[in-house]
């Protein structure tokens, strides 16, 4: 029997830690929504009467949606058991020695920072990095690039705010961007001037203000013009929280000739819905990519989309989905075209393993005006298990005849011949499908920042314990 | 040693080996030749524990210890290697990243990046390998040569003690063949390693020095002896020979 570290938060005990103390917190609201609570979180930021509108049109809206009927298990999610707004009190923090053991090892063995390790365990609310982060702020602050809280954005930047924020996702798109929109708090403000080209990737944790992962995280970029960033989010540590519901909302505006690579890695421990709305408006020539890897959760639904509205614009979609034992990655995209010459790619690669299950659920839309547009899509999906599942759900329409579509899709089962051939050079049978399963996503790893994918080899590893017998 | 002894083989529940004993010192070289379907494969593969056969009596003993029942990754960390007849495409896979997991593995020792990299490139060189072919996923779309090239460069790398060379030699032009069997008769001289080659062809003969040869048929060997054997099948096929039994 090895040693084995438990990556995946068992719901039942918990780790009492961080969100879990009451102590902890300066402000912690009662369980439960109703028009006083979105009326309280306003107040307590401060926020102009515009922004509480807008929150109290959305509460409505919320009330009024059904539950998605289609793709996970949703009828477990209670929105009366949710503390909607939680503010850490940034004095009393934890010690490292309070972190659980098993949790120090999980860190240890993804070879992560000490620094990063302190921050990651809610140990510190701010990065130990700043130094490093100080030079990067001067070279952003120098080029006009803004990248901060949604909260301070709002605060210091409200007309660039008022104008985008729900744009592309407004309240009413569904039930969960409804539900953001209503009690939002946390997550990053990020505009980028014309012309501007950000070289080093915008990182969400090394941003100055950076808070714990927030529930209802709400982040907005806007790339004008000619310019291009990188943005990077979460990490391929665990995240453990005791609150089970993770609902964000991301938009994305691509101006003309811009481009924007927006990279997620999350790995939620496995009492978490992560129920996640992300689109952006892709214009004239511009470029949108959406790389997204979901490792863990209880269920994730998530669907980057890109809405192709300018002549000769781009959508690409990567994204990895990792399903272990009783675990539902139900990820796909919406690329909609909706003018000329716009193209989109899309490479979807799923690992389940165990009881896991996996499920790609894609629209490609095409307009009658989008005339000379292209679309590939191509779904690999590997079984570690036998009882492991994936399925497909693509949905294309096509309204008019002079663009293509491509869609491919594979289901494979780990191949024995490549398994003997690998532990026939001495690596046992867990290193040899760790090694099979790290080349089925190395198209998409190869696109990381380099600590990203070191540390995500690392952690398809230590999924990949336990998998063989 | 290598010593297999009246070693029985079932495939998808068909007697392939029907009781194989065979020898093999370390220092020695011992060519297994014989007609399409004569098992020769088979046993190749039994000794390196690939699951699709099932040894049903006999046993596999590597000095003085008895591996009938070890995996195949223990057989390798053991000292045994199998260049394979069709080395398989492991897509995505950097070759140099899973060859040097394997030489800690087996050698249980760690290795710097630069150290490593000084060690494939010798060999690299002794085998004419290109270097680009080096930075590639293991076997993605190497040519049958290159393939071939690479299970010899991994078998150099991981130095074991008694190598399966499997039909390394087919597909291969003379200058590949010269190249290949060249470096191992050296590694063999150079290691006192045990080596088995499993072909169709003597013209690999030329260039590797065997002290046996054993004609295989209908899964036994029906015949040992010295390089003449290997000459009488070039002059007049395996007929007159098999038929002599």
């Amino acid at each position: 029997m090895k040693n084995k570290v438990p990556l995946k938060q068992n719901t039942k005990s918990g780790y009492q830690y961080g969100f879990s103390d009451p102590e902890k917190y300066e402000v912690k609201f009662e369980k439960g929504l109703n028009e006083g609570v979105v009326k309280r979180i306003s107040k307590l930021k401060g926020e102009p009467d515009w922004m509480l509108k807008i929150r109290l049109e959305a509460y409505k809206v919320f009330l009024g949606k059904k539950m998605p009927n289609w793709g996970g298990d949703l009828s477990k999610i209670d929105f009366n058991n949710i503390h909607y707004y939680l503010k850490p009190t940034p004095k009393e923090q934890k010690s490292w020695e309070d972190v659980p053991d098993d949790i120090k090892n999980t860190f240890n063995r993804l070879g992560i920072p000490e620094a990063e390790k302190e921050y990651l365990a809610g140990v510190k609310t701010q990065y130990d990095s700043e130094i490093v982060y100080g030079s990067v702020k001067k070279e952003l602050e120098d080029k006009g690039v803004l990248f901060m809280g949604t909260d301070e954005g709002l605060k210091k930047y409200p007309e660039i705010f008022r104008q985008y924020f729900g744009s592309v996702i407004p309240a009413a798109d569904n039930k969960f961007s409804a539900l953001n929109t209503a009690v939002w708090s946390g997550g990053s403000f990020v505009y980028v001037p014309k012309g501007v080209k950000v070289d080093l990737p915008l990182q969400a944790y090394f941003r100055i203000n950076a808070k714990n992962i927030g529930q209802f995280e709400r982040t907005l970029i806007i790339a004008d013009e000619g310019s291009f960033v990188n943005y990077v989010e979460g990490c391929t540590a665990p995240i453990y929280t005791s609150d089970s519901l993770h609902s964000a909302v991301v938009e994305i505006i691509v101006k003309k000739d811009a481009r924007v690579r927006y990279t997620t890695i999350q790995n939620w421990s496995n009492n978490v819905y992560n129920l996640v709305t992300k689109r952006a408006f892709a214009y004239e020539n511009s470029v949108m990519e959406w790389v997204d890897g979901n490792i863990g959760s209880k269920l994730t639904m998530k669907y980057p989309s890109v809405y192709l509205l300018g002549e000769g614009a781009r959508g690409e979609v990567l994204s990895l989905a990792y399903a272990n034992s009783s675990q539902h990655q139900d990820t796909g995209t919406k690329m909609i075209h909706l003018a000329p010459n716009t193209s989109s790619n899309v490479i979807s690669k799923s690992i389940s393993q165990g009881t896991g299950r996996s499920s790609y659920r894609g629209i490609v839309h095409i307009a009658k005006n989008a005339k000379n547009s292209k679309s590939n899509v191509e779904c690999d999906a590997l079984l570690i298990n036998k009882n492991s599942r994936t399925d497909t759900y693509p949905f294309i329409k096509v309204n008019n005849s002079s663009s293509r579509v491509g869609h491919e899709a594979s289901v494979s089962k780990v191949n024995e011949e490549q398994l003997f051939y690998l532990m026939s050079r001495g690596l046992n049978e867990e290193q040899a499908k760790a090694l099979i399963v790290s080349g089925f996503i190395e198209p998409i790893v190869k696109l990381l920042p380099m600590e990203y994918a070191v540390e995500l080899n690392r952690l398809i590893e230590l999924e990949m314990e336990g998998s063989v017998g | 040693m290598l010593s297999i002894k009246n070693l029985k083989v079932n495939r998808e529940g068909l007697e392939i080996l029907k009781g194989i004993s065979l020898n093999i010192k370390k220092g020695e070289t011992h060519v297994l030749m014989g007609p399409n379907g004569s098992g020769k494969s088979t046993l190749a593969n039994s000794l390196m524990a690939n699951p699709d056969y099932e040894v049903t009596s006999g046993s596999i003993v590597l000095n003085q210890s008895d591996i009938t029942k070890l995996d195949v990754s223990e057989r390798a960390k053991k000292g045994l290697f199998l260049a394979f007849q069709y080395p398989v495409e492991v897509p995505g896979v950097p070759l140099i990243q899973f060859l040097k997991l394997a030489y800690t593995e087996k050698t249980g020792t760690s290795i710097t990046p630069g150290a490593f990299l000084k060690l494939i490139n010798e060999v690299a060189k002794d085998l004419d390998i290109k270097q680009s072919l080096l930075d590639r996923y293991l076997n993605e779309g190497f040519s049958g040569g290159e393939k071939k090239k690479i299970e010899i460069l991994q078998m150099a790398v991981l130095n074991p003690e008694f190598v399966i060379l499997d039909e390394t030699d087919s597909g291969l032009d003379v200058t590949a063949l010269k190249t290949i069997f060249k470096y191992v008769n050296q590694i063999k001289i150079s290691k006192n390693m045990g080596v088995l080659v499993v072909t169709h062809y003597s013209r690999i003969l030329e260039f590797l020095k065997p002290d046996f040869v054993h004609i295989m048929k209908e899964g036994k060997l029906v015949k040992s002896g010295g390089i003449e054997l290997a000459e009488e099948i070039e002059k007049d096929g395996y007929k007159t020979l098999v038929d002599v039994n």
